[in-house]
């Protein structure tokens, strides 16, 4: 186990080099015209664009440039090139909300993919299931940004006349240390935007996986060994069922958290790590990019290390190698 | 098994196609794996019912050109800030014009920059989904952002599936240094999140275009937003397929192949792809479902078509800032776009299940 880990670790560090090295290609090599010309403006000397050019060190070699990025990365000196500000910090103070966006979206997607995976697996082929099957197919074909724009026009907006006038806030964010109130009540219509897909998704996932395990040995000799179908369906099937939704979950989440939820964010005005990417889209502003994906790329590397970690312990037919 | 001088009929390989053929005159045909799926989908008319949506759509977005010339007259950027269009006999403004006016007595404030909306049939053909705030016809735009979106995510889907068959091939067939190499590509593109992967690289390249390798592409050419979508999708198939082939590698028909004296190119294509074809197809429905959506995605948040060409997520984003008071900007073109992507995924089940009932691919999101 402690080699299996170790060995992951080192793994994980390789490719997150790697990683940086492709961060580096995207952002300093294709753009190909360079960043300085750009922030001189259109009447510059070739001195000033020199000046510049030294400054932001890219009259060194690809070497030197690329572990100047990371160095600027680590050591949080990375500045926006539209407005100067310090991308580390600003992706820093986009954490928590982030994180406040997925992980309640996270807990509901979860909670409602099994509900919703069970209950049609239980009744599989008949009227709720297919409903349920329905609705999950709906679920994953809605594009985010126009499901966020309906919940908002219905539920947010004082429309011309459509919609259920404000029942929520149309968007923002509310610290949970200043009113976790309001913090919930900003954040349930994002949650749910959020969450949909991923309902849909981990419902059909789930069903298949209950449908294939109900016909597994084990669930046979649960049956002949007198237990309910209520204890063969928890206790049993969906102990066993639920292993690979774990994986999916710890790697949608990791996706998620590392500015996967960038749609969500900018639909609902909520200033976190994704929304701060969005806003660098428009004033083509390369650092802050660079950084989020950075970071994202950070947590989908960590994170799929921690799901194997995981996988090897729910499931003791996985040998660790 | 057969005797003879006893009188019985010998029973020879030719009976049961005899039996038949005295019986009905039906001949006993072999029946391929294609036409044996062909005849589960054909019973499944659900999934039948979506593909005819779906072929609706493109067709009505390819023919984009002709709604223009016959019915709306407007072109997809023919903006109209200040004029009017003649609503059943009468001008209106286009774009509201900020008033006040006294009705019965009491005043009503019209509010300025307001487009006008649906119309259906009263402006003869024009704005019968509305306008946007620059004027611009919603239901031209809806049809020609359609067909940008549709290239972009049919485009896309098309060259990541034939590059991820081209490098699971390779990988699985030559195992060894090609296959770490070509698994630690998959793995690196699968470390990056999607839409941020897609966002780096489309925001990257439509700053200058991309001019490497003879190819120069401007800032705002389609074919940026395609060749992002299907790079970062490219794990997303191959990682299944890999694993596919190397099962396969070590079936005995490769080594029959192999005695045959066949070269690998020829147990690569004839011998190995004809025998993941029905996978690929499979992956092919989800990935193109995938492909359309992260179009839209990587639009609405500017880094896929530029503006001012059309796209469904380019419609989403123009309407974000006038939801209040023009939802329709946005809302035709994400309910086609929900509908396209519905009709591709309800078909795609159907053809899974047709093509084989306990396969397991699927594409995580």
């Amino acid at each position: 186990m402690v080699a299996f880990i170790i060995r992951r670790i080192l793994g994980m560090i390789l490719v997150l080099t790697a990683v940086s090295f492709i961060v580096y290609l995207i952002f300093i090599v294709i753009p190909g015209g360079d960043p300085a010309d750009r922030i001189a403006g259109k009447v510059a000397t070739p001195a000033n664009i020199a000046s510049i050019k030294h400054k932001l060190g890219l009259d060194h070699n690809f070497i030197i440039q690329w572990f100047d990025m990371v160095k600027s990365l680590l050591s949080g000196t990375l500045v926006s090139y539209y407005d100067g500000t310090n991308v580390v910090q600003q992706i820093k103070e986009g954490i928590p909300v982030t994180f406040s966006l997925c992980v309640g979206a996270g807990i509901i997607w979860l909670g409602f993919g099994v509900l919703v995976g069970t209950i049609s697996a239980v009744y599989a082929g008949r009227f709720t299931d297919r409903t349920i099957t329905a609705l999950a197919l709906i679920g994953i074909s809605l594009p985010v940004a126009w499901l966020g724009l309906i919940l908002l026009y219905l539920f947010a907006e004082q429309g011309l006349g459509g919609g259920f006038g404000t029942l929520f806030p149309p968007g923002g964010y509310v610290p949970l240390t200043q009113d976790p109130i309001q913090w919930a009540y900003h954040l349930i219509l994002p949650w749910f935007t959020l969450a949909v897909l991923f309902i849909g998704f981990y419902g059909r996932v789930l069903r298949s996986n209950i449908l294939d395990t109900i016909n597994e040995d084990f669930v046979r000799t649960a049956k002949a060994k007198g237990l309910s179908s209520r204890q063969i369906l928890v206790k049993h099937t969906l102990r066993a069922s639920l292993i690979p939704i774990v994986t999916l979950f710890g790697l949608d989440f990791a996706a998620v958290l590392g500015g996967g939820a960038i749609i969500t964010e900018t639909v609902y005005q909520i200033h976190g790590v994704g929304w701060y990417a969005a806003q660098a889209i428009g004033t083509q502003d390369l650092p802050p990019l660079m950084g989020v994906t950075l970071y994202g790329a950070t947590f989908i590397v960590v994170f799929s290390t921690l799901v194997d970690v995981a996988y090897a312990y729910l499931d003791p037919r996985i040998r660790l190698t | 098994m057969a005797t003879t001088g006893t009188g019985q009929e010998e029973f020879t390989l030719d009976t049961a196609s005899e039996l038949a053929a005295e019986e009905g005159g039906a001949r006993i045909e072999g029946r391929s794996p294609w036409l044996l799926a062909w005849r589960r989908l054909r019973r499944n008319y659900v999934a039948l019912f979506f593909l005819g949506v779906f072929i609706l759509i493109v067709l009505a977005c390819s023919l984009a050109g002709l709604y223009v010339s016959h019915v709306s007259h407007l072109g997809e950027n023919d903006t109209n800030p200040s004029g009017t269009v003649l609503i059943n006999g009468k001008p209106v403004h286009v774009i509201s014009q900020g008033s006040t006016t006294i009705v019965n007595g009491q005043p009503k404030i019209i509010f300025g920059g307001v487009p006008i909306g649906p119309q259906w049939g009263a402006a003869g053909g024009k704005y019968i989904l509305g306008a946007d705030v620059l004027g611009r016809d919603v239901a031209t735009r809806v049809l020609y952002g359609g067909a940008n979106s549709l290239f972009v995510g049919g485009v896309a889907a098309i060259i990541c599936t034939v590059l991820s068959v081209f490098l699971a091939l390779l990988a699985g067939y030559f195992g060894g240094a090609a296959d770490w190499i070509i698994s630690r590509v998959f793995d690196l593109i699968w470390a990056f999140p999607v839409v941020l992967l897609g966002i780096a690289l489309g925001t990257a390249l439509s700053v200058n275009g991309f001019h490497h390798f003879g190819i120069n592409l401007s800032g705002s050419s389609l074919w940026i937003p395609t060749a992002v979508i299907a790079f970062v999708f490219i794990p997303y198939i191959g990682r299944p397929l890999r694993g596919q082939i190397l099962a396969l590698r070590q079936r005995e028909f490769v080594e029959a192949a192999t005695a045959q004296g066949a070269g690998s190119l020829r147990i690569m294509f004839s011998e190995l792809l004809p025998n993941i074809a029905s996978s690929v197809l499979v992956l092919f429905t989800l990935i193109i479902a995938s492909t359309i959506l992260t179009e839209a995605g990587l639009s609405f948040l500017g880094a896929g078509v530029q503006p001012p060409n059309p796209s469904w997520g380019t419609m989403i984003a123009d309407g974000e800032h006038q939801l209040a008071n023009a939802p329709w900007i946005s809302f035709w073109a994400g309910l086609m776009l929900a509908l396209t992507v519905l009709s591709i995924n309800v078909f795609g089940d159907g053809l899974r299940d047709a093509l084989d009932p306990r396969a397991k691919v699927r594409i995580e999101h």
